[in-house]
């Protein structure tokens, strides 16, 4: 068996008398869709944050490829291949794209100009383009200000960033909540996109019927405890609501 | 000048109807109004002395309204430009004076060689950007609203102008400062105009093609998001900052040279000439999408406006208010860009 790419044991992680995780575990093997799930108050986001280095767990390990890691900032997350996708996208809507994805990481102009910081726009654009034809990501225009796109192309920009950037793992937090149909679907194809290309990708969702169409694994929160862990193809909607409401899996005698 | 104009903001490239909506539309309005006056009266509105008038009038409030495009970029504001740039005419004018060794009531011109003029301009500068300093550091760390930091960093400038002067104007420059900047000209084009012309490509350049820009750009946009990039914001709104100031410093130089005197009482409203001029330009109030090159078109607007109210024997008032018209409409029509940009 393959070894899991990340492991997070005994999370735990308290606001004051309120205990958002008490010892969670969770784990994501190379090249999978996992989804966590839970209701609200589960500890999901918490999870998510100290996954993605916004916040520091109170006790508990996580260890990246093996190796033992703390994330003092998201920034160190994303140099240890750990990107996050928020809900409220954090792209900068007056750019284009290309700017977007290279935003901070900007390509600069060969030689001295390049020391001045010229960038070299030509080359930024050439190789957003590549990562959108890899990624199957279709814009009309890659000179449009990302504001003049639909929410469902806003949010691949904003997945094909993090895709480029974070070599391990990228975290989807409600990436379709806001969504049609349609948009919904190639959000979803895009994170089967970004997994066939080696990256794990982390989902986190409210809509059952999605998460056991798109995951490969499901793992359940239950106030701060992981109180499951299932392959999708042998779950059903009703084995997950019942983990999330009730934290058991098998129906009680 | 047009090559500063790239493929930034909103206005890189929409459906024609909006990027002329977005930009263009301004630049359509000054060349309308050239040609009206220049058709009305060709003799006094086209004559080379008058176009040159329009250009130095013009020249000083370009150097202070590139500044203003870079803080709006920024989703900024800055209202102290003006009072920096008293300070700076002020501080920079003594320090010349002490240099030269003539007192403070010295009237008239001082024989202060280059060197003196070297340190004035200088100090201007350097005084401009620590007030940029100041009003950046507040903003980025202290997290006060920029109408408020610079609003209060306005009356501070101003008050300390007015402390150093006791109220009095400095009336003496250096006279080669006056005669070689104020009144003199580069291969026929007048000095202040050269000034001018050179910082807008400059900055202009620097806005639109580097990294830096881009990034001013982006904190205007969405300043979480460039955070979250790794772009140190705090580091880059002090920049924006800084460069409005040291840009005021670099126009207290040139109203010295000009007036060939401080101008304490003379910048009031300033602040406002640039921030129209800059939004007249299409770069937007809230951040994210401009250019330099609009801020050029928009500072002329009025320029010419006044001039060609005067050439046709319009009391000059109405240019108030046709300003005052200009102005609103060009905020309205970047509202409706935006949400004609949001509705698709």
């Amino acid at each position: 068996m393959t070894e899991p790419l990340l492991i997070a044991r005994g999370i735990r992680r308290s606001f004051g008398h309120v205990q958002a995780l008490r010892g969670a575990h969770f784990r994501v093997m190379p090249a999978e869709i996992v989804a966590l799930i839970g209701d609200n108050g589960a500890g999901k986001s918490t999870l998510v944050k100290i996954l993605s280095g916004a916040d520091r767990p109170d006790e508990g390990e996580v260890t990246l490829a093996g190796q033992r890691v703390r994330f003092g900032s998201p920034q160190e997350a994303q140099e240890a291949g750990i990107a996050t996708v928020y809900q409220d996208l954090a792209l900068a809507p007056d750019l284009p794209p290309a700017e977007n994805l290279f935003l901070g990481r900007e390509i600069k102009q060969p030689g001295l100009l390049g020391r001045l910081g010229f960038l070299d726009r030509k080359a930024m654009r050439a190789q957003a383009k590549e990562q959108f034809a890899t990624l199957g990501v279709h814009l009309k225009s890659d000179r449009v200000a990302i504001d003049t796109l639909s929410g469902g192309q806003r949010q691949s920009v904003a997945i094909a960033r993090a895709a480029m950037w974070a070599k391990k793992i990228v975290i989807l937090d409600e990436p379709t909540a806001a969504l049609g149909v349609v948009q919904t679907q190639r959000v979803l194809d895009l994170a089967r996109r970004v997994r066939d290309h080696g990256i794990s990708v982390v989902l986190i969702s409210h809509n059952m019927p999605q998460v056991l169409e798109v995951a490969d694994r499901i793992q359940v929160l239950r106030l701060g405890e992981t109180v499951a862990d299932l392959r999708a193809s042998e779950a059903s909607v009703d084995d997950l609501v019942r983990a999330m409401t009730s934290g058991r899996t098998e129906e009680a005698a | 000048m047009s090559g500063v104009q790239s493929g930034n903001g909103a206005a890189a490239a929409e459906s024609p109807f909006l990027r002329l909506l977005a930009s263009g539309w301004i630049f359509v309005l000054l060349l309308g109004l050239v040609a009206i006056f220049a058709g009305l009266r060709p003799v006094q509105f086209a004559s080379v002395y008058n176009l040159q008038q329009l250009a130095i009038n013009a020249a000083i409030f370009l150097v202070l309204a590139v500044g203003q495009t870079y803080v709006i970029a920024a989703a900024g504001i800055d209202l102290s430009c003006g009072a920096v740039l008293v300070f700076s005419s002020v501080v920079s004018a003594q320090v010349m004076l002490a240099l030269a060794g003539a007192s403070g009531t010295t009237f008239g011109t001082t024989d202060a060689g280059w060197p003196v003029i070297l340190i004035g301009t200088l100090v201007a500068i350097a005084s401009g950007a620590l007030w940029g300093v100041f009003n950046g550091a507040l903003i980025a760390w202290a997290k006060i609203p920029a109408l408020i930091v610079t609003l209060g960093s306005m009356g501070m400038a101003l008050g300390f102008a007015q402390i150093a002067s006791g109220g009095i104007d400095v009336r003496a420059m250096p006279e080669k400062l006056v005669d070689a900047v104020g009144a003199g000209a580069i291969s026929g084009i007048p000095t202040l105009v050269v000034i001018a012309a050179v910082t807008a490509v400059l900055f202009g350049v620097i806005l639109h093609l580097t990294g830096f820009g881009l990034h001013v750009f982006a904190v205007g946009s969405n300043a979480e998001a460039a955070r979250r990039s790794g772009i140190n914001i705090r580091r880059n709104l002090i920049a924006v900052y800084a460069i409005s100031g040291a840009l005021s410093g670099l126009a207290a130089v040139m109203a010295n040279a000009r007036f060939s005197t401080t101008t304490i009482n003379g910048h009031t409203l300033d602040n406002m000439t640039a921030i129209s001029a800059v939004v007249l330009g299409g770069t937007s109030l809230f951040g994210g999408a401009g250019s330099v090159f609009g801020t050029v078109i928009g500072v002329f607007i009025p320029i010419v406006l006044l001039n060609g109210f005067v050439i046709l024997g319009i009391p000059p008032f109405w240019q108030t208010v046709a300003m005052g018209a200009v102005l609103i409409l060009a905020v309205w029509i970047d509202q409706l860009k935006r949400r004609l940009r949001k509705s698709r």
